[in-house]
């Protein structure tokens, strides 16, 4: 089964904790994780409800696969509605909580209501306490680690965390488990924080059983991680270069948001790349890079480990940012970097840290920097909003002022904890923010890559490389090339990433695994180990159900097939440079096909049909 | 001619001497196609897997036959991914 079958729901308001059964005719059609927990969000708020206020539900939620020895069997997930974009919120993490969840017995926690003063769950086998939190509230995440550590007495627990930015209101403030892996974007530690969580700590002692067919999940899953060592994304480049080898592809692609999406080519990208991080700085002869690093049972570990200079400015005084804690991914200094026009390689890996001390989604963060470098350079806000510091592009000064800002939520701080939507509106400049749905786009420029155009644009928790990774294809060419400058034929690649990837995010499995693995690679997996039948072609229709599920949450919330757009800047400003030189984000020509493609209307409701079909 | 000979992650120490930035202006014959200057720096075949020329993609069935200009910017990678 893999399941534990089993559910813990938390009533903060009352401060009550009940157990009750998994269901399992949803699960026959969710999966776990991302699918299982949407419908439940689905069926249990109303999606108009107000995502911070008591009605709104938080889900903490494994897969099948989550803390058994298939590959990256680590995953977890944070459902709930967002606070940043008004949608379903869904954010994946790795590390050790999800299967200590399970070893603990439980399958999903639901959390519900609003707890009248600041608490946190202490979970220990079957055993579960709400805990009175009053001594880390107003505590960094690490801090507060630190001392549930001590009171506990126990190494091995395993805690998620909210930092102060959620406490303070941060809007896109993420869950930090085992101190630098985070349940990162839409807001899900701000709604953790709105409900008086502090954190959930966890213990489980009882390990994982209830596997279908134990032999044959042992053949299947050493078959699995064979393919991933072998091949030489999984097996070489990711754990020796990261995530930020890609640094320096999307750049020489041309497809390199740079400066707030002015640009599509950054000229220090090489600076702050997987290649830079590996080299000894001339400041103290040593590397950026300490070690990869992996989460429960991944063969691969692509995790980077990092240390800066002890005399950069970021840190000159600061000695607790001596040692070395989670460092760059692409993402993140691409936002912290690239998107704020900042080569400073340390300078971002602070950020980075105190991203993970404080708990923010770095993409949102050093994006709302980068709209907001773009008003000070327009004069539009001046020093006087700021707090006497120039927001000019390429200041690390000013991203270290705005990084320790939004995490104590002090100062301009508040003001960037809005995410860039609502900055720019609050200033009078909406077109600045380069957003979909309200949250801010990741690492790929859509007019150097055409089909993350209509990616972002239909994702259903706002702009998002995780929703649908056509660069795997278009630049990357996995599993197949295609063009990056062309938008024909893109809606069927589109929908294809879509539905695979709400099946890799349901299963406890690492979405990464996926530039080796196909589906034929996960269903044995799956169907060895849970009850029923599982085969490809079941996990693309589950994949399919899921991502229509999400999105008539979204409908039901408000947010329509006008919201399938992109910002002016990407559709009417051409790129300047590179093989992109011309080209605009073509999504006109791609929205139609890819609504036929899904059986929705043309204004992009589902339609009654495709709903039936797909049992919703 | 002289190109921009570009190589990225594990090729890095195929490059010239005299590189920076993972980068050095090299001297190829004239009309050298990109498997001509891979075979030229010692550029392991398996692990030649995203070729762009001037940014752009160049096809694997095009790299012993479309010949290079002067000054074109040659830039390989291994197998990478990321994300």
């Amino acid at each position: 089964m893999a399941w534990t079958k089993k559910v813990m729901r938390v009533n903060l308001t009352d401060g009550t904790i009940g157990e009750e059964p998994l269901n399992m005719e949803w699960a026959r059609q969710y999966l776990g994780q991302r699918g299982l927990a949407s419908k439940y969000l689905f069926e249990e708020i109303d999606p108009e409800c107000d995502a911070l206020g008591a009605d709104n539900k938080l889900i903490y939620t494994t897969g099948p696969l989550t803390g058994t020895m298939a590959s990256t069997g680590g995953r977890y997930s944070v459902v709930t509605k967002s606070p940043l974009t008004g949608t379903i919120a869904c954010s994946n993490s790795g590390g050790f909580l999800g299967p200590e969840m399970k070893f603990a017995g439980w399958d999903m926690i639901i959390f519900e209501g609003k707890s009248p003063k600041p608490v946190y769950l202490y979970v220990r086998d079957g055993h579960a306490e709400l805990v009175d939190a009053s001594e880390i509230w107003g505590k960094s995440v690490w801090a507060a680690d630190r001392i549930l550590h001590t009171r506990h007495q126990d190494p091995q627990l395993r805690i998620a965390c909210v930092g102060r930015s959620a406490e303070a209101g941060c809007l896109y403030s993420a869950i930090i488990n085992d101190l630098h892996r985070a349940a990162g974007r839409s807001g899900v530690g701000t709604v953790m924080a709105s409900k008086n969580l502090k954190a959930l700590a966890v213990r489980g002692t009882r390990g994982l059983g209830g596997i279908k067919d134990p032999m044959r999940f042992i053949r299947a899953t050493e078959e699995g991680k064979k393919v991933l060592r072998e091949h030489a994304v999984t097996g070489q480049g990711l754990p020796t270069y990261g995530t930020q080898v890609l640094m320096n592809v999307i750049n020489e692609s041309g497809a390199l948001p740079t400066r707030n999406m002015r640009e599509v080519q950054f000229e220090g990208a090489r600076n702050i790349s997987g290649e830079a991080m590996h080299e000894p700085r001339k400041s103290d002869n040593r590397p950026n890079l300490t070690t990869n690093a992996a989460c429960f049972a991944c063969t691969i570990a692509c995790g980077r480990i990092a240390t800066i200079d002890q005399n950069h400015f970021a840190i000159e005084n600061k000695p607790e940012y001596w040692r070395n804690s989670g460092g760059l991914e692409y993402e993140a200094a691409w936002a912290m970097g690239t998107d704020t026009g900042i080569d400073d390689l340390d300078a971002a890996t602070y950020a980075n840290f105190v991203c993970n001390e404080d708990g923010m989604d770095p993409i949102t963060f050093g994006a709302t920097v980068a709209a907001a470098m773009e008003l000070y350079e327009e004069g539009v806000i001046t020093t006087r909003e700021t707090g006497g510091v120039e927001y000019k592009f390429g200041s690390a000064k000013a991203l270290v002022h705005a990084v320790e800002a939004v995490a104590g939520g002090t100062g301009f701080g508040k003001d960037l904890g809005l995410g860039s939507k609502r900055l720019c509106e609050k200033y009078g400049r909406p077109e600045l923010s380069m957003t979909v749905k309200s949250q801010e786009f990741p690492a790929y420029d859509p007019r150097g890559i055409q089909g993350m155009g209509l990616a972002y644009a239909t994702s259903n928790r706002g702009a998002c490389h995780l929703r649908g990774y056509t660069v795997a294809s278009e630049i990357l060419g996995i599993p197949e090339k295609t063009d990056p400058l062309v938008s024909k034929d893109k809606a069927g690649l589109v929908k294809a990433f879509q539905d695979a990837t709400a099946v890799f995010d349901s299963s406890g499995l690492c979405l990464f695994t996926s530039f080796a693995w196909t589906l034929d690679n996960v269903a044995p997996q799956i169907d060895s180990a849970c009850e029923g039948d599982w085969s490809a072609e079941k996990l693309v229709e589950v994949g399919e159900r899921i991502w229509n599920l999400e999105r008539e949450f979204n409908r039901l919330a408000g947010i329509t097939g006008k919201g399938d757009t992109l910002p002016p800047r990407l559709l009417k400003e051409a790129a300047q440079t590179g093989p992109a030189k011309d080209k605009v984000a073509e999504l006109d020509d791609m929205l139609p096909e890819y609504y036929e493609l899904r059986g929705w209307s043309t204004d992009g409701n589902v339609s009654d049909e495709t709903k039936q079909r797909l049992g919703l | 001619m002289k190109i921009t000979l570009k190589l990225f992650a594990t090729l890095s120490d195929k490059l010239p001497a005299d590189a920076s930035a993972n980068a050095a202006e090299v001297e190829v014959p004239d009309d050298a196609t990109a498997t001509q200057i891979i075979d030229q720096f010692q550029v392991p075949g398996d692990m030649v897997h995203l070729v762009l020329v001037n940014g752009v993609y160049l096809p694997p069935e095009s790299r012993g036959t479309q010949a290079l200009n002067p000054n074109d910017a040659l830039a390989i990678w291994p197998p990478v991914a990321g994300g």
